[in-house]
């Protein structure tokens, strides 16, 4: 075994690792002046790379530790898409409200690395590796408005928090290896399907999955994100709300349903528990908030319970509708920012959602866009988030998850709720003021996912395919 | 020629048109509402074309299209058969009058509105025409979008909390059925209608699918006691919304029932039947009691559409051909019905501003030619022979009597009050000398109240005497659906007659 692993396969990383450090290089000699052409480098870098994704091949490198294959490849694509479209979103706003650097977007690509390679995770090392490469470059991203004290406050939340998972994770993974002598996933599937799960590998589960749930902000472990989303400057929020969590649900469910698969029994009440507690505190607990970051928040929450409904099936409709629910989710919540970062008035960022107030009236496309953007969120048809629901709940009714499935979908209701409330503000209400115009780039960010959201029926035939072979490949 | 996908998505095409029109100008309002008034009317006019087309010797579905793509957990599946047929061109047939019905009182936000209407009638034709059920799901949730904007943005004073009642209710009902669509996919590996109806679900599955459709169908019929979203729903609608909910979106309901729950779950719907009955005939009774009471106009009619829709579900329930036929036909004939009364609240609404009952009275005496209108519609309301109202109510209640002595004896108290409140609202708003001095300067009909109120008057009165094109339009694809109900039953052993009922017993 003395022949060099086959990096090629890490193509799509090795590219953003050189482009970053000399994208790093090129801010560093050219000053701040640049820093314009450093955030559109980066965002062309991450397309690229999203291209080289898509064209790679399959395989495993790194003595199995780097795993490429359809499940991973879709989800790189779309964190691939998501961090990009923070680069482009980031900057207007960055530099208006002024703490723009230029290693803004060269941490964004440093921790969409870390997202890469967590997705692609072949044992407990790599996971680690990974989560701990992202985790870094976000608590730098979280707190970068440096006079803002809210802003540095939740950085310092993220990262005190984020620590305390990344060691929970750990442990768990030193329970893990401890208890099956392995690291690596298949080997890990073979000692614990040899018999019945012993106390310290459910431990060492329990542990993972808290990690993990940290990262996809799924309740019991959620508490962090109404501060850090709040908190954080608006197009980090952005950032955080979409690729970040996409990267995390891919780990979760490599872990579940590679290596923990035999002793499916083990973790499928705890996913089903955190995903029923996360759609049920989503949806409540955003009824009162007035701030809409906050709302998008507790927003998010929910739809990782959602999400993870997929994961408590644990079967390949599971996997479907995870993949389907999570490109619909990366669409709305992006379109949704395109608009809230877009929310100035007087040159000062407006984060109450009363002043969407009358927008129907003062700039109806975009009210259009944002109103099918939140009927899609709250699951009504023919909109996107009607089918990602739809897949979800399908593959629960099929494991025969009867009281998720039931509850879950009730809870969609009581979130449905407050998704209205920002239509009927932005459509029954009178206007109270205009914002500034919109920058060009957001104009494209939220027509492009408006009409993807929209006409989603259309594209769900293709898109359906290439997801359904995704999930195959875990299988 | 897809002429039914061609009659779906024509009124789409027409709202794309409209949004495309940025000048807010007079000409360009006046161009607006015409837009959506040809895109109705050339709707109409293809789908007039689907009735030509269409066979009512044959059972099944007709002019059928099928689009979609392997993986997909379901497919772009249209037909229609002699129990949609109806509902597609009441829907199609009604929406011009509703543009026109708007021409004048809607001066907000008109735009806005019209791509709302013509949304709406997309989806409403769609949920008829579409042969999958999770298409179906799309067409009949989608459906709540416009018609919410509908009641928020042009609606009266407590608009909002209307909307919200509205949304949430129908919304709640809707995603247990979506769960049950879920496990009927799992059980039978399709969401194809034509292969489910032909599928024997297991006894008890049947009970727990039965009750998920049930929850979604009785809210949007509405059936009593989840009723009381309407009340609130059609106070606080625009005239033409008000038409189009009481016309089109509580057929809904029934549809529901007869397309799914009746050939899907023959076992359970016989099991349940005495529940529907005693359901129904609390609505009937008890909601009429309630219309009596009412002061405002819009509620009142409210309230009786609850209670006739309460023979809808008896006449359902009762399986037999009779019951069947009378519950079609009083769909059909309470969508006009319904429908010309909301307008005519809508007349004198549009000349005084208020739907109290108390601040009209002596109207005879100013507008005869409304007067004469109302008239024909209270009567039809209340069922009496010569109007289409009466076949419906007649063939609901010798269906039931066929089945139930008692059931049928408790529905036909509701005629005798439905003659009550209707008689008594007509008393009150038409007949009388006039006093009210707000009610001196009143005008008639204007030719567009006319145009829009002769040809559902023309219609309520044809019906009423020679029905058979309604029933011989639906008389096929009833008995293919009574056939097959009465095969499961014989199959599994059970009585095809349910009991008396348990509460009464």
């Amino acid at each position: 075994m003395t022949a060099l692993p086959d990096f090629a396969l890490a193509g799509p990383e090795l590219l953003l690792a050189v482009g970053a450090l000399l994208l790093l290089m090129l801010g560093a000699y050219g000053g701040e002046k640049r820093g314009g052409l450093v955030s559109g480098l980066s965002a062309l870098l991450l397309v690229v790379a999203a291209i080289a994704v898509i064209v790679g091949r399959d395989g495993s490198t790194f003595g199995g530790s780097f795993v490429v294959d359809g499940f991973g490849r879709f989800l790189k694509v779309l964190v691939l898409i998501g961090s990009a479209l923070a680069v482009i979103m980031t900057q207007r706003f960055a530099v208006a409200e002024k703490f723009f650097h230029f290693e803004l977007p060269v941490l964004i690509v440093l921790a969409t690395i870390g997202m890469l390679l967590m997705i692609s995770a072949g044992d407990l090392i790599a996971v680690y590796l990974g989560l701990e490469l992202q985790s870094l470059a976000l608590y730098v991203v979280a707190s970068f408005h440096r006079d803002d004290g809210r802003s540095t406050e939740a950085g310092l939340k993220y990262f005190v928090l984020g620590a305390l998972s990344s060691g929970m994770l750990l442990y768990g993974a030193s329970l893990i290896y401890g208890f099956t002598g392995h690291v690596d996933f298949a080997g890990i599937a073979t000692a614990a399907g040899s018999g019945q799960a012993s106390l310290g590998l459910t431990f060492g589960i329990v542990f993972v999955a808290a990690g993990i749930a940290f990262k996809v902000s799924a309740v019991p472990f959620h508490m962090w994100t109404p501060d850090v989303y709040e908190g954080a400057p608006t197009p980090v929020t952005a950032f955080f709300a979409a690729a970040p969590k996409i990267a995390a649900m891919a780990l979760f469910v490599r872990v579940a349903l590679e290596a923990l698969e035999p002793v499916k029994a083990e973790w499928q009440q705890i996913v089903a528990f955190m995903s029923l507690a996360s759609m049920i505190l989503g949806a409540f607990a955003a009824i009162g908030q007035r701030n809409i970051k906050r709302l998008m928040a507790y927003s998010s929450i929910g739809h990782m319970g959602f999400a993870l409904v997929g994961l408590a099936a644990g079967s390949e409709a599971g996997v479907y509708g995870i993949l389907i629910y999570l490109a619909t989710y990366l669409a709305m919540t992006a379109g949704a920012f395109a608009v809230i970062l877009s929310m100035r008035r007087d040159g000062v960022m407006v984060e109450d959602i009363d002043s969407l107030a009358g927008l129907s009236r003062t700039n109806p496309m975009v009210a259009y866009l944002l109103g099918i953007i939140m009927f899609s969120l709250a699951g009504i048809p023919p909109f996107a988030g009607f089918f990602g629901k739809y897949f979800v709940f399908a593959a629960a009714i099929n494991a025969g998850l009867y009281w998720l499935a039931v509850i879950g979908i009730l809870s969609s209701v009581v979130g449905a709720y407050y998704y209205l409330r920002i239509v009927k503000i932005m459509f029954l209400d009178e206007p109270k003021g205009t914002f500034e115009p919109m920058g060009g780039e957001m104009k494209v960010v939220l027509g492009v996912s408006g009409l993807f959201v929209a006409a989603f029926a259309l594209v769900l035939g293709p898109l359906g395919e290439v997801a359904l072979a995704a999930a195959r490949t875990l299988f | 020629m897809p002429l039914l996908t061609l009659t779906t998505f024509l009124p789409l095409a027409g709202a794309l048109f409209i949004l495309m029109i940025r000048a807010q100008d007079e000409a360009a309002i006046l161009n607006i509402r015409r837009v959506a008034l040809i895109t109705t009317a050339l709707t109409f006019l293809v789908s007039i074309g689907i009735w030509t087309g269409f066979d009512p010797k044959n059972p099944g579905f007709q002019l059928t299209e099928v689009a979609g793509w392997s993986g997909s957990f379901f497919a772009y599946r249209m037909g229609v058969d002699g129990i949609s047929i109806l509902f597609v061109l009441l829907t199609t047939f009604l929406m011009p009058f509703c543009i026109l019905a708007s021409w004048e009182s809607v001066q907000v936000r008109v735009k806005e509105y019209m791509i709302a209407f013509l949304v709406l009638e997309t989806l409403m034709v769609g949920v008829f025409c579409a042969t999958d059920l999770v298409l179906f799901y799309v067409f009949f949730e989608g459906g709540l979008i416009p018609m919410f904007l509908i009641i928020g943005i042009w609606g009266g004073q407590r608009r909002v909390y209307a909307s919200y009642k509205f949304f949430l209710y129908t919304l709640a009902g809707s995603v247990l059925m979506m769960l049950a669509i879920m496990a009927m996919y799992w059980q039978s590996g399709t969401t194809d209608i034509t292969e489910l109806v032909n599928h024997p679900f297991p006894a008890t599955m049947q009970w727990w699918l039965w009750f998920a459709f049930f929850a979604s169908f009785a809210v949007k019929m509405p059936m009593w006691p989840v009723h009381t979203w309407l009340p609130d729903a059609h106070v606080e609608a625009p005239t033409a919304g008000s038409v189009l909910l009481a016309a089109i979106l509580l057929k809904m309901g029934g549809y529901g029932f007869l397309r799914f729950s009746l050939p899907m779950f023959p076992l359970a719907s016989v099991d349940l039947a005495p529940f529907i009955f005693t359901l129904s005939v609390v609505a009937i009774v008890y909601t009429s009691l309630v219309a009596l009471v009412q002061e405002d106009m819009k509620k009142l009619i409210a309230y009786s559409s609850v209670a006739h829709m309460g023979y809808v579900t008896m006449g359902i329930f009762t399986l037999n051909t009779q019951g069947l036929q009378g519950a079609v036909f009083q769909m059909f004939s309470h969508g006009l019905v319904s429908g010309a009364l909301f307008l005519c609240v809508g007349v004198v609404y549009d000349r005084l501003h208020t739907r109290e009952i108390a601040a009209y009275g002596g109207l005879v005496n100013r507008m005869p030619a409304y007067a004469t209108v109302f008239m024909v519609m209270t009567m039809a309301n209340v069922g009496l022979p010569g109007t289409s109202g009466f076949i419906g109510e007649f063939l609901t209640l010798s269906a039931a009597f066929q089945v139930n002595t008692w059931v049928a004896a408790f529905a036909a108290l509701g005629v005798i009050l439905s003659a009550a409140y209707a008689l008594w609202l007509f008393r009150r708003v038409v007949w009388g000398s006039l006093t009210k001095a707000s009610l001196k300067a009143m005008m008639d009909l204007t030719p567009r109240e006319i145009a829009i109120l002769a040809p559902l008057v023309v219609l309520v009165i044809l019906f009423g005497v020679y029905p058979m094109p309604v029933l011989d339009a639906t008389a096929a694809s009833l008995e293919a659906l009574l056939r097959s109900v009465h095969a499961a039953i014989d199959a599994a052993g059970q009585t095809a007659s349910a009991g008396p009922l348990p509460l009464i017993r």
